[in-house]
């Protein structure tokens, strides 16, 4: 299988952020591409989730998830830039 | 907990389950769901499934054969069934109905399951923004929603693009999604590309080449 997208980052890391994480603008500490979390290449049949740069292939985000904890490593991060919702709808999901 | 509440065949080997879900807060189109699986033995399984309705919780599922959720989705949950859900999610591969500018979406197989909840969003709204479905299968038995697509409808242009077999009389030869598939609309619209790895990465390349802004197109990607 083919791997698939940060859209599908959503569910689980709704788990631990208030806000929708894949809108957010990421930054490669690589290579220094910026765009949304979106569009990192996700590879999600592994016991964890990693998500790689679209650029360069290095890691920028990987998520483990045991029945008590989560646990995140954004170290392949630089930065995240994140819209927050102007109150309407916007938040919603 | 969402309980299946209907269920509508839409092809041989996909299945549209529409689910109550107390408490749904609403959605976005283009928007999913995470739909969990525990087995007795509390082994899980997670995938994620697009809303494919703007105003009920619906998910359009393909049976991938050797699959282990989607065949069970499609062929075994009953009405009345409860099934774990985690949703909405995702605020990217969303459209929002207003008047915004000229949209082209562009499906393969089930990734029109997202498309088609905005096309569904943009009738509800009465929206003015015009729509343009570039929209692969296999054959035309392999069509989701195909008695909707059919109707006509103002603003909306559908066009199907077959890759192993055609209608009789079809004028396109079967073959993937070409440039030319594409109709030769102004570049300047949003852009949303779903489907399988391979056939996203091949029509968001087509969209680049053909001189659309890579940050008005959005992609998902389904595996
Ligand atoms: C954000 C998002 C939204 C999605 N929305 C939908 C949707 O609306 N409808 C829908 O039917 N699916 C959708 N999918 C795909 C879905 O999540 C599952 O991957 C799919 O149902 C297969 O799961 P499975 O457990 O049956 O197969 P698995 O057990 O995961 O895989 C079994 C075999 O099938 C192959 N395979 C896996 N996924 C696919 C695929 N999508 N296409 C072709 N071969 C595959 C693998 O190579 C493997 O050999 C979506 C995926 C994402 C990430
Ligand atoms: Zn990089």
């Amino acid at each position: 299988m083919d791997h698939v997208d940060g859209n599908a980052l959503a569910g689980p890391l709704s788990e631990l952020f208030a806000v929708d994480i894949t809108a957010a603008t990421g930054r490669c500490v690589n290579c220094g591409l910026t765009g949304p979390v979106a569009e990192l290449r996700v590879y999600d049949r592994a016991p964890g989730l990693v998500a790689r740069c679209p650029g360069c292939g290095h890691v920028l985000l990987r998520y483990v998830r045991t029945p008590d904890s989560a646990w995140i490593d954004l170290t392949g991060t630089v930065s995240l830039r994140v819209r927050l919702p102007d109150g309407d709808e916007e938040g919603r999901g | 907990m969402a309980r299946l509440a209907e269920t509508r065949r839409e092809t041989g080997t996909a299945r549209t389950l529409v689910f109550d879900v107390p408490g749904w807060p609403g959605h976005l189109a283009g928007q999913h769901v995470d739909v969990r699986l525990t087995a007795p033995d509390g082994y899980a399984a997670q995938r994620s499934y697009s809303l494919s309705a703007p105003d009920r919780v619906e998910l359009t599922v393909q049976r991938i054969p050797d699959g282990e959720v989607s065949p069970y989705l499609t062929d075994v949950l009953g009405v009345g069934d409860p099934v774990e859900i985690r949703g909405p999610v995702g605020g990217w591969f969303v459209w929002r109905p207003g008047a915004g500018p000229d949209v082209l979406l562009i499906a393969g197989g089930s990734g029109i399951a997202p498309l088609m909840a905005m096309v569904r969003a943009r009738r509800l709204a009465g929206s003015g923004t015009r729509f343009r479905l570039v929209y692969s299968t296999r054959t035309p038995g392999d069509v989701f929603y195909a008695d909707e697509l059919r109707r006509p409808e103002p603003g909306l242009d559908v066009t199907h693009v077959y890759t192993r077999a055609a209608p009789d009389g079809w004028p396109r030869p079967p073959g993937r999604l070409t440039v030319d598939d594409l109709g030769d609309g102004p570049p300047d619209r949003d852009c949303f590309v779903c489907g399988p790895t391979g056939f996203v990465e091949s029509a968001a390349d087509m969209l680049l080449a053909r001189g659309h802004d890579p940050r008005r197109i959005k992609t998902e990607r389904f595996g």
